[in-house]
């Protein structure tokens, strides 16, 4: 699991990510049934039985400072569905992430999500989301920061040092996180989804600062979430590697848009 | 809500975390003041009680801009204020008035007793101010959290929260004050000023974060 740890930044070629992301997921795969065994087994079975998480928005409208930035954006995405925003700078699209995070208030439309049930009341309750800061305080150590999230949190998912170990980071739980540079800062922040459960991800240009080789681990531990019954939705640049993903491209004038 | 607490200690306590300025700024008023006034030794023991509650107030005031800005630069704030559902806003707050006053205004406390011999207050007037200090300063904080999500969009909101909040602990004082003095000033009843000022406390640590939760709802952008 360590393919890709702090020293080795050698370039890898296509084939061998390849080989190394398939060995990771079947890692990963194993881990997680070994791990969450009581946990994670009833949420699956109550998804089974729901079956029918989606989160849905309609004709949402977003504003900053009182104007305008994107309006009618509209999708709906079922559990297992993942959805990238795309656009250029000032399209809108971490507005629209706030706006369904419900950091910001909608200026028109509206965001829900249907069959969540009790355990998911609302999207903000269960929704992890990942912003253009990183939500880590740099005097505490790497495990410090992740523990306090998963505390605070709840639904905790994996371990402090598995979830470093899946991001490529294990072994550097005890440094402080002032020490990392940005990349693995960035892919510490990844592993802030891992270490508690939420059904949406809510990711604002995930990948920044990240390497090829952490792109691809970051898309496989996204793909496995969607297995999983996750939802996804992304607001990128970059293609982030998920088959089958919506797009909703944002554009400079407010238009409709399809699913 | 505990894991919140520890870890706003332990940023407190850490490198960076300014839990000391406090008690370096109060020891500076403190030990200046004898100088200032001069050697009247009756006259410095008068405005002893005064000068510690004066100087732990602008002490406990002057990290407050802190409390909330920084947890908004590293995009904490949203994660706390999205947990919002599993943690009402408004005790997330709280929590956090408590870790900063556990981290930075208690040490302020324990500095008053030995400060108070800096003004030579008697025995009993070090320990009614002790007193009054550890049950009175918390009310400066939960005021205080008010005054830091108000501002806690402006880069510079320090000395905003300080003019923003001194007319509001003004109350806080009074009773702290007098509550001191009646300690040694034989005819003055300790009792009542001194359950005005936990009366206080009590009715500021639910409107403070409470207000400070909304404030900080709305400065969401």
């Amino acid at each position: 699991m360590r393919w890709f740890g702090a020293n080795s930044f050698a370039t890898p070629t296509a084939g061998v990510v390849v080989a190394h992301i398939k060995s990771f997921l079947e890692e990963f795969q194993r881990d997680k049934t070994q791990f969450c065994c009581d946990a994670k087994l009833l949420r699956r079975i109550a998804l089974d039985d729901g079956e029918s998480m989606r989160l849905i928005a309609e004709n949402l409208s977003g504003e900053r400072g009182g104007e305008a930035v994107f309006a009618g954006v509209g999708f709906d995405l079922a559990a297992g569905e993942s959805l990238t925003v795309t656009g250029p700078n000032g399209a809108g699209k971490s507005t629209l992430l706030r706006v369904i995070a419900g950091l910001l208030p909608t200026a028109a439309g509206n965001v829900r999500l249907d069959g969540g049930g009790e355990e998911w009341p609302t999207v903000a309750a269960s929704s992890h989301y990942l912003g253009h800061q990183n939500a880590m305080k740099t005097a505490l150590s790497v495990a410090e920061n992740l523990r306090f999230w998963q505390d605070f949190a709840g639904q905790p998912q994996l371990g402090v040092g598995e979830a470093l170990e899946m991001v490529g980071l294990g072994g550097l739980d005890h440094l402080p996180y002032g020490y990392l540079s940005t990349g693995q800062r960035r892919r510490a922040a990844i592993a802030k989804l891992l270490v508690s459960y939420r059904p949406i991800w809510l990711l604002d240009e995930p990948t920044a600062g990240l390497d090829k080789a952490s792109e691809a681990q970051f898309s496989a531990l996204m793909r496995v979430h969607l297995e999983d019954g996750g939802i996804v939705i992304a607001a990128t640049h970059l293609p982030l590697g998920l088959e089958g993903a919506k797009t909703l491209e944002m554009g400079g004038s407010p238009s409709p848009m399809p699913c | 809500m505990l894991a919140l607490f520890f870890r706003d200690i332990r940023l407190g306590i850490r490198a960076g975390g300014g839990a000391l300025t406090g008690v370096l700024f109060f020891l500076a008023v403190i030990a200046t003041i004898p100088f200032g006034v001069g050697p009247d030794l009756n006259l410095l023991s008068r405005i002893g009680p005064a000068i510690l509650w004066i100087g732990a107030l602008l002490a406990s005031l002057l990290g407050l801009d802190r409390l909330f800005q920084a947890d908004r630069e590293d995009g904490s704030l949203d994660l706390l204020i999205l947990a919002e559902g599993r943690h009402m806003l408004a005790f997330t707050v709280f929590v956090k008035c408590l870790a900063h006053w556990t981290a930075s205004v208690l040490p302020l406390v324990v500095a008053a007793p030995f400060l108070g011999l800096f003004m030579n207050m008697k025995p009993a007037g070090i320990g009614a101010a002790a007193l009054t200090l550890l049950v009175g300063t918390p009310a400066i904080t939960f005021i205080g959290a008010v005054g830091a999500a108000v501002t806690v969009v402006l880069p510079r909101g320090g000395l905003l929260i300080s003019v923003l909040v001194l007319p509001l602990v003004i109350p806080v004082l009074i009773f702290g004050v007098s509550a001191s003095y009646a300690a040694v000033a034989e005819p003055d009843p300790f009792l009542p000023p001194f359950l005005i000022l936990a009366a206080l406390t009590l009715f500021l640590a639910v409107i403070g974060p409470v207000a400070a939760a909304l404030a900080l709802r709305y400065a969401a952008d």
